[in-house]
């Protein structure tokens, strides 16, 4: 088993198009240069959650210094969580640099999910340092729309300043869904919906956005079209990426590196080496393939490969 | 309609070469052939054939059928109690001092409004009702806010909200009696008490109920405290408040029965009380009439609420 533990590696964008920096999007005041890492914890301060209590861990801002890092969008080190004395998350070490595709792969029950809900601030329970960027979003594996508000309420949700409707139709007219703005979330396919949800997640022009299998409940057909429109999004607005699967090919085909999580920890990272366009005939692509699957204990070819 | 089978007789499926016919009826050559199998095989035979049905069971629109609106079937209801009750009447079934006809009513009606004391009653009741609902709405709706959002506060006040919703609201009297007196506040207290516990019940478990992953959701786009009541949990209670008004509308109309009909000198309970003692059932069956179309009107504005506030749905309406 070809396993390389690599801690604290930023691994450089493998095969993706020279940054531009921060393109900016239309309308939106341009960022500054330096990426702010901050706790998930301070931003949602004010806000009720149900397992919130007093920070468990000490407070490590004061370490973070912005100038050694500047493009880090997550950093998170010896994070540990544990469950009624059962260890999910067993010392974790993982830095995501600006701009980067991370796809985290994991047989379910491996962690995956706690890492990302304790990223995306919902869970204070962790023990060990976590930074992630001050501008986040998250793209959940249901849309997760309020049914309530019709698309583009949806999609500004939170949003204050007088160009938000401005962004949020810029931003459906991205995913293509321009001209359904007015339209109730029930009348949206599953496709729909969930572009609707990347158009909520990109409208805020995140520093970080997170993917918690987003389209684990497509049907094949839209899956690959998301695929493409994901693809085209992240090229434009380069946001660090970290998409939580447990599909190995989507992972190799969407990511610039790719970590498995086994038991609370991570057991492989590796950058993906598979010259775009990716296509999943070539070699590379099946190379590692092999060796993701065997990693999460599929060794079986004759089943594991389409 | 009934179920249309399109079993096709006039031509029968090939014969199969082993099947010879009895009775115009394919049946199996091995049916009569050896062994416990035999009658299984008839059986399989039997059930092979497939009986094909219109899965629309006849329901396919072939041009639009003509249909009554919803909104004229809603009054169909109605209008057949009052045909009923004028054939009862007019026809002598019943003495005109046990029940007085259609007739009879409206001409109390028109006698009552003439005198003024309908339009007195009516303004008196409209009142206490509308006081009482304001009051206890408000009320059961803060509480219910109150409760759901602070979990501290839900410990403390949903259990004595459970404890007090098991007395019968009637049974307070006494004790309202000595705290306000028999006037018209302790009318809309009554009311305003009636009317909160639904309307609590009902919205707190609708708030306990609106969807984590939505405030999950919510959280993380950045809604703070109001805004997430605001966005996430008012509109996601709403299909739940209403259920509580409507509850809360019931109980208002029957406690201002109760209310009126105990010392007071305005009102429509307090019509019925004296046309009891006059003998007069025209006026006895118009407070009735009264009463109901009170309820069907609150209703209504109810449902016009919901069809407003809820327009989002798309759940099961009925077929």
């Amino acid at each position: 088993m070809a396993t390389r533990l690599r801690r604290n590696v930023t691994s450089p964008a493998a095969d993706l198009t020279p940054r531009p920096g921060h393109p900016g999007h239309p309308g939106h005041p341009p960022r500054a240069g330096a990426t702010t890492a901050v706790l998930p914890r301070e931003r949602d301060a004010a806000i009720p959650i149900p397992t919130s209590r007093p920070l468990p861990y000490p407070d490590t801002r004061s370490q973070a210094d912005p100038g050694s890092a500047p493009e880090t969008a997550v950093r998170v080190g010896g994070l540990r969580r544990v469950f009624d004395g059962h260890v999910v998350l067993d010392g974790l070490d993982l830095t995501v640099a600006s701009g980067e595709f991370v796809a985290l792969l994991g047989r379910s029950g491996s962690g995956k999910s706690t890492l990302l809900r304790i990223l995306g601030g919902f869970d204070a329970q962790v023990e060990g340092e976590v930074l992630v960027a001050r501008e986040r979003s998250v793209v959940f594996q249901e849309a997760r729309l309020l049914p309530w508000r019709r698309i583009l309420p949806n999609v500004t949700l939170g949003l204050t300043g007088r160009d938000a409707g401005e962004r949020g139709r810029a931003a459906l007219a991205e995913v293509g869904l321009a001209g359904r703005e007015r339209s109730w979330p029930v009348t949206l396919s599953g496709g729909e919906a969930q572009r609707v949800a990347l158009a909520r997640a990109l409208v805020r022009e995140p520093e970080l956005l997170m993917l918690d299998e987003p389209f684990g409940a497509l049907d094949a057909l839209t899956r690959i079209r998301m695929h493409a429109l994901l693809q085209r999004l992240c090229r434009r607005h380069r946001p660090a990426v970290l998409f939580v699967t447990h599909d190995v090919d989507e992972a190799i085909l969407l990511a610039d590196r790719v970590i498995v999580l086994t038991d609370g920890r991570f057991s492989l990272d590796v950058p993906v080496d598979v010259p775009s366009p990716r296509r999943r005939t070539d070699p590379a692509f099946d190379r590692l393939r092999t060796a993701l699957l065997a990693e999460l204990g599929v060794d079986d070819l004759a089943e594991g490969t389409h | 309609m009934t179920d249309v089978a399109v079993t096709d007789v006039s031509t029968p499926r090939p014969a199969r070469p082993d099947t010879h016919h009895t009775d115009g009826l394919p049946v199996a050559s091995h049916a009569s052939g050896v062994g416990t199998e035999s009658a299984d095989s008839v059986e399989a035979g039997e059930r092979s054939r497939i009986v094909l049905v219109d899965p629309t069971g006849g329901r396919r629109r072939a041009g639009r059928r003509w249909h009554l609106p919803s909104e004229a079937r809603r009054f169909l209801g109605p209008a057949l109690l009052v045909a009923g009750w004028w054939a009862v009447t007019g026809l002598g079934l019943v003495s005109e001092r046990s029940l007085a006809s259609p007739v009879a009513v409206v001409d109390a009606c028109r006698e009552l409004l003439h005198s003024g004391d309908l339009t007195r009653g009516l303004g008196a009741s409209l009142y206490r009702v509308g006081m009482g609902l304001a009051v206890g709405v408000a009320v059961g709706l803060v509480l219910a806010v109150v409760a759901g959002f602070f979990r501290a506060a839900s410990d403390v006040v949903d259990s004595a909200m459970n404890f007090l919703r098991t007395i019968p609201v009637i049974a307070l009297v006494p004790l309202i009696i000595l705290w306000i007196g028999i006037g018209e506040n302790a009318k809309i207290f009554l009311i305003a008490v009636g009317v909160a516990f639904p309307v609590y019940m009902n919205t707190f478990a609708a708030i306990r109920g609106v969807d984590a992953r939505l405030v999950e959701a919510g959280q993380t786009f950045g809604l703070g405290r109001f805004g997430l009541i605001r966005h996430v949990i008012v509109p996601g209670a709403a299909p739940g408040f209403l259920v509580g008004l409507r509850w809360a509308l019931g109980v208002a109309w029957l406690l201002l029965v109760f209310a009126e009909q105990v010392n007071t000198d305005s009102g429509i309970g307090y019509l019925l009380t004296q046309a009891q003692s006059w003998n007069r059932t025209d006026i006895i069956v118009l407070c009735l009439v009264i009463y109901g179309l009170l309820g069907l009107v609150s209703d209504g504005l109810v449902r016009l609420l919901e069809r407003t506030l809820l327009s989002w749905r798309r759940g099961f309406d009925g077929t």
